[in-house]
């Protein structure tokens, strides 16, 4: 087997000086999305109580089926990503990839159906600035529904792209052998920030699909 | 260089306590300022390198103890005295902010880059307000565009004028003259041009001033004609065949919603009414109101809602 | 303690004199200094509209600009100075140079990361610039909904994105100090062992990284909103202007204190060593700076006073803004009592670190004046605040970081300076800064809003005092760039420890080796173990 010893970069005195900067560092980059996304919930929590009939509508314009399916392949998601992470600690080479290549797989499969929601969306004119039309008198306040639901889970869509990207490249990496139970730490780090893209859904999904649906 | 200025005239009721509080920090600030300057002084030239003073440290627990006390003491005195600035001001604001019931309301219509004015007469004015002195006045405010802010420095008034809602300001004028009126949020090129003058005159004088002004007629009769023209009348009036609120008596009062909420029939339940129908549907009626916007302008919607604020059972005023 | 000779070793300017490898860095000294670089040219262009801004107001009428240029200096000067100046400034520049100096490290906890937080800056700085020449933006830096989503046809959305850009600079640097403040400590340095130039950093770096991705995400929705023409923020939707100045203060109470925070570190390393005492207090110093940090997350509702927020709200901010003054009125304090029984001279970064004090008092104690809510509806959006926040920003922070500049500049150059003309210098900023600023108090109470670039011309005597100071101050500004360049030609060498000052970035080289330290240093000793009692040592 390949050496799964990680080199210790200058500025670090040891590898566990160096492993729990990395864990550091990348809980403090959670806290930065969670702020980040915390934004969007405020202006949809806010404008939702400032419109509560106009959102419920929206809610029952959105696909919940879809939606639903969604967040099943999210959560499995997480699931394969964690047993990604259970495999690289311990350096079972082809579990990992093996793993980490089926998050991938419901990665791309969460945005895939994502964009048959979108095209969906499009073909009803529910986008707004694009072709967005709905009859009566709120149609503005539905219309800031869309806009709220294009923009969130658009920037959602786009942190599960970046997901998918980099734990396409730590797969690629996990086959040549780089991990072990000395060093596994970007897969451990790729698996928190995978976790986070899966609980920022968890809220997502509610809040745009469920809340007086009915 | 025209005649140079110090400190603003105090033209209002509330302008002394509001001064008041400016006096006593700018006596309180000094008094600090001035300490902290003539001690670092103080110390710069007795302990300067050079010096021979003493500078034995005490050591030992007493001294520790009086240093803890030093600075429990400088923590909770300016503690204690901003709290009591705090409530008093506090205080001095919901005066300010409290529209007194018997206020006379004169509308306001703020949009780039001029103040659109219309007392309950019907009489309009852009870039002057006339007012009577002594008499308590509220300006509802709405702005067309942007967010505008109505400030006159002598009566030491502000508040920001917003698109899409109504805000109010009141005042009661103690002197008579004429007082400077800025916008004093920031709304696009010419933003420092959208600037007036407030005209504070006797009774007398200003009831004259009323009488000569063009109108067409009250603001309340013209709203009777908007009503009419936009077409309110044929739902909420007598002969209507929907099911539609009827509006008499209906300013002022709680109002039952869809939802289960209760709010006041005041200037914005009324706005967004006509605006944004199904935002505050009133219980045991269904949402068919379409809306208005684009049709009724703000000027317009206020006049619609002095006719409903003139009509039976009403109570005068301004609703805050 | 002997000095390392700069011949015989390498020194981290003298490692490699090519420009590619000042571009591909990883030395965070280096980067400091291509953040300094970088940060004056901005600051020199947010001068420049500072300037014009000025001159235009020495006549109640806009005769040097038109009122669209107006409108358009005011917002670019606000923009770079906040963003490409201020909130930089002190962290980028003395932090990344200071912190692992400083707690014995041979670098932060993530090179990479800090030379791409040094693009992301340049790049967002070069987004910014491009909308400068392209014509502006005249929205004011604050962006306020929906003047800039809707109406505004200047170059919003370049503007924006530079902010953005930088935005993500900041986060990374922040995220970067914290880890390497938590994790790289040489042995010994325990957490109240630190000098308190470390807990601004770290204090600092926690607002950074809380506070700036909730700016990033309100620019996103009104860079979104002004392409898309609808929004949330719209009015004529049922969307909320209101909602975007919660949003936005939210970031920019905090960043405020991103502003002085590290300013107060700089004062306290300044004025232990030019003191020779130890600072009174310290635990209160350290406790202060975290509940300043923490305090400034719940205040940005002071900023809206009159904006039609409930009074109920405005309330409760006023309250929390009373309480946050508190830890900043216990700083001033004990930085003067750490003046009693010392052995004080008056060096260059002492008159700046004492100008600091002075001003910075002066500015807090005309923020209680704000937080005050009756009294705060006749100074907002006036002149009143504006001199307030200068007097904290540029007599507070702008002076503390030239203090700061002076202080270590024979560390980060191996060059002294020439002290009398750096004295001159510091006596010219603050004369003139005070005849900028303190008019503008008086002409705020008589009511002559910000923005304006038309006013009565009953306030043209205190406009004209400010604007004479301006030429004052722009002097002062403009001195150090002559003395302390003409010491990098052929100022002396500078020894390790100059100023006899305690602290680890003193126990190596002017200028430091590559790696810092030789030998990982050891700590045993208490901060400014400064000893007032006989003579002092090294």
């Amino acid at each position: 087997m390949a050496s799964t010893v990680a080199s210790i970069a200058p500025q670090f005195d040891d590898a566990a000086q160096q492993r729990d900067a990395s864990n550091l560092g990348i809980w403090i980059f959670l806290a930065t999305e969670v702020l980040f996304f915390g934004v969007l919930f405020a202006a949809y929590t806010i404008t939702r109580t400032q419109h509560p009939a106009a959102f419920a509508a929206g809610s029952r314009l959105t696909d919940l089926t879809l939606a639903t399916i969604n967040t099943a392949l999210l959560l499995t998601s997480s699931l394969t990503m964690a047993l990604g992470v259970h495999a690289a600690q311990s350096g079972a080479r082809r579990a990992i990839v093996g793993w980490l290549s089926l998050t991938v797989a419901l990665g791309i499969l969460f945005l895939a159906i994502k964009g048959l929601e979108y095209h969906a969306d499009y073909v009803e004119h529910l986008v707004p600035a694009l072709n967005f039309s709905y009859p009566g008198a709120q149609a503005s306040p539905v219309e800031l529904f869309f806009y709220l639901y294009f923009v969130i889970t658009g920037i959602h869509a786009l942190h599960v792209f970046i997901g998918v990207v980099v734990i396409s490249v730590i797969a690629y990496m996990a086959s040549k052998n780089t991990f072990g139970p000395e060093y596994f730490t970007p897969v451990d780090l790729t698996g928190l920030y995978w976790h986070l893209v899966d609980i920022i859904w968890i809220f997502v999904y509610p809040l745009l699909y469920l809340v007086s649906r009915s | 260089m025209s005649h140079v200025e110090f400190f603003p005239a105090a033209a209002s009721t509330i302008a002394g306590s509001i001064d008041n509080i400016y006096f006593v920090w700018l006596a309180l600030s000094a008094v600090i300022a001035i300490a902290i300057a003539v001690l670092v002084v103080i110390f710069a030239i007795k302990y300067r390198r050079s010096s021979t003073a003493d500078r034995t440290v005490a050591v030992g627990a007493r001294y520790e103890h009086t240093m803890h006390r030093i600075e429990v003491t400088w923590t909770l005195v300016p503690l204690i005295i901003f709290l009591a600035m705090f409530l008093w001001s506090a205080n001095a604001y919901y005066e300010s902010a409290t529209v007194p019931h018997d206020a006379i309301p004169v509308y306001v219509v703020g949009k780039q880059w001029m103040w659109h004015i219309e007392h309950r007469g019907g009489q309009r004015e852009i870039g002057e307000l006339h007012i009577p002195v002594g008499r308590t006045i509220a300006l509802v405010m709405t702005s067309q565009d942007v967010i505008h802010s109505f400030s006159i420095p002598g009566f030491r008034v502000k508040q920001d004028v917003l698109p899409g809602r109504y805000t109010t300001l009141w005042f009661k004028a103690t002197r008579t003259g004429d007082f400077r009126w800025f916008c004093t949020q920031y709304c696009g090129t010419a933003h420092s041009l959208m600037i007036g003058r407030v005209f504070v005159m006797e009774p007398g004088d200003f009831d004259r001033w009323l009488a000569v002004s063009d109108t067409e007629g009250s603001m309340a009769a013209k709203g009777a004609r908007r009503f009419r023209q936009f077409g309110c009348s044929g739902c909420h009036g007598p002969s209507a065949n929907v099911h539609a609120p009827r509006l008499e008596g209906l300013f002022g009062k709680p109002v039952q919603l869809q939802d289960g909420r209760s709010v006041i029939a005041d200037e914005r339940f009324i706005r967004d009414s006509v605006f944004l129908p199904n935002k505050d549907v009133p219980a045991n009626y269904e949402p068919i109101m379409p809306s208005f916007r684009g049709q009724i302008d703000e000027e317009q919607m206020l006049e619609i809602i002095e006719y409903l604020k003139s009509m039976e059972n009403v109570p005068q005023g301004v609703q805050r | 303690m002997s000095s390392i000779s700069v011949a015989q070793h390498e020194n981290y300017l003298t490692a490699d004199f090519r420009l590619w490898s000042w571009l591909t860095t990883l030395d965070h000294k280096r980067i400091a200094v291509l953040y300094t670089v970088s940060i004056t040219l901005l600051f020199f262009i947010g001068g420049a509209a500072a300037a014009l801004i000025r001159l235009n107001l020495l006549t109640p009428y806009s005769e040097l600009v038109s009122i669209e240029t107006y409108n358009k200096l005011f917002t670019m000067h606000g923009v770079i100075m906040v963003w490409f100046f201020l909130i930089p400034s002190i962290p980028t520049t003395l932090g990344n140079f200071l912190v692992p100096l400083m707690i014995g490290a041979r670098d932060l906890a993530f090179p990479r990361l800090n030379l791409l937080s040094w693009y992301l800056y340049v790049i967002g700085a070069l987004f910014a610039i491009e909308s400068l020449i392209a014509g502006g933006v005249d929205t004011g830096w604050t962006f306020y909904t929906p003047f800039s989503t809707m109406f505004s046809n200047t170059h919003v959305f370049a503007a924006v994105a530079g902010v953005f850009i930088a935005g993500f600079s900041s986060i990374l640097t922040g995220l970067n100090f914290i880890v390497t403040i938590h994790e790289m400590r040489a042995p010994g340095l325990s957490w109240f062992r630190l000098p308190l130039f470390i807990w601004a950093m770290y204090a600092t770096s926690l607002i950074l990284v809380l506070a700036t991705p909730v700016l990033a995400m309100t620019l996103v929705l009104i860079a979104v909103e002004h392409f898309f023409r609808i929004g949330v923020f719209d009015p004529a939707l049922g969307g909320d202007p209101l909602l975007f100045q919660h949003l936005f203060w939210f970031y920019s109470h905090p960043a405020v204190y991103i502003m002085i925070v590290p300013a107060m570190g700089v004062a306290s390393e300044i004025i232990g060593c030019f003191a020779r005492n130890r600072i009174f207090g310290y635990r209160f110093m350290a406790y202060a700076m975290l509940a300043i940090a923490a305090f400034g997350f719940v205040v940005w509702g002071h900023h809206m006073f009159v904006s039609g927020q409930s009074a109920y709200a405005g309330t409760v901010f006023s309250l929390l803004t009373f309480l946050v003054s508190v830890p900043s009125a216990i700083k001033v304090f004990n930085w003067t009592a750490t003046l009693y029984k010392g052995r004080i001279s008056f060096e260059a970064p002492m008159l700046y670190a004492l100008g600091f004090v002075g001003l910075f008092t002066i500015g807090g104690l005309t923020g209680l004046f704000l937080a005050s809510l009756g009294l705060d509806v006749q100074l907002h959006d006036t002149y009143f605040v504006v001199a307030h926040f200068h007097y904290i920003m540029v007599g507070g922070a702008v002076m503390a970081f030239f203090g700061g500049i002076h202080f270590w500049w024979p560390k980060v150059t191996g060059r002294m300076y020439s002290d009398a003309w750096a004295r001159f210098a510091a006596i010219v900023t603050f004369v003139g800064f005070n005849l900028t600023f303190f008019p503008q108090f008086i002409v705020g109470y008589l009511g002559m809003p910000r923005r304006y670039p038309e006013y009565p011309p009953e306030f043209q005597l205190w406009n004209v005092l400010s604007s004479t100071g301006a030429v004052i101050l722009a002097l002062g500004y403009a001195l150090p760039l002559f003395y302390l360049f003409r010491s990098l030609r052929d100022g002396p060498t500078a020894p390790s420890n100059p100023w006899n000052a305690k602290g680890l970035e003193w126990q190596t080289s002017s200028p430091p080796l590559p790696e810092n330290f030789l030998r990982t240093p050891i700590v045993a000793e208490e901060p400014y173990s400064y000893s007032s009692d006989g003579p002092s040592h090294g």
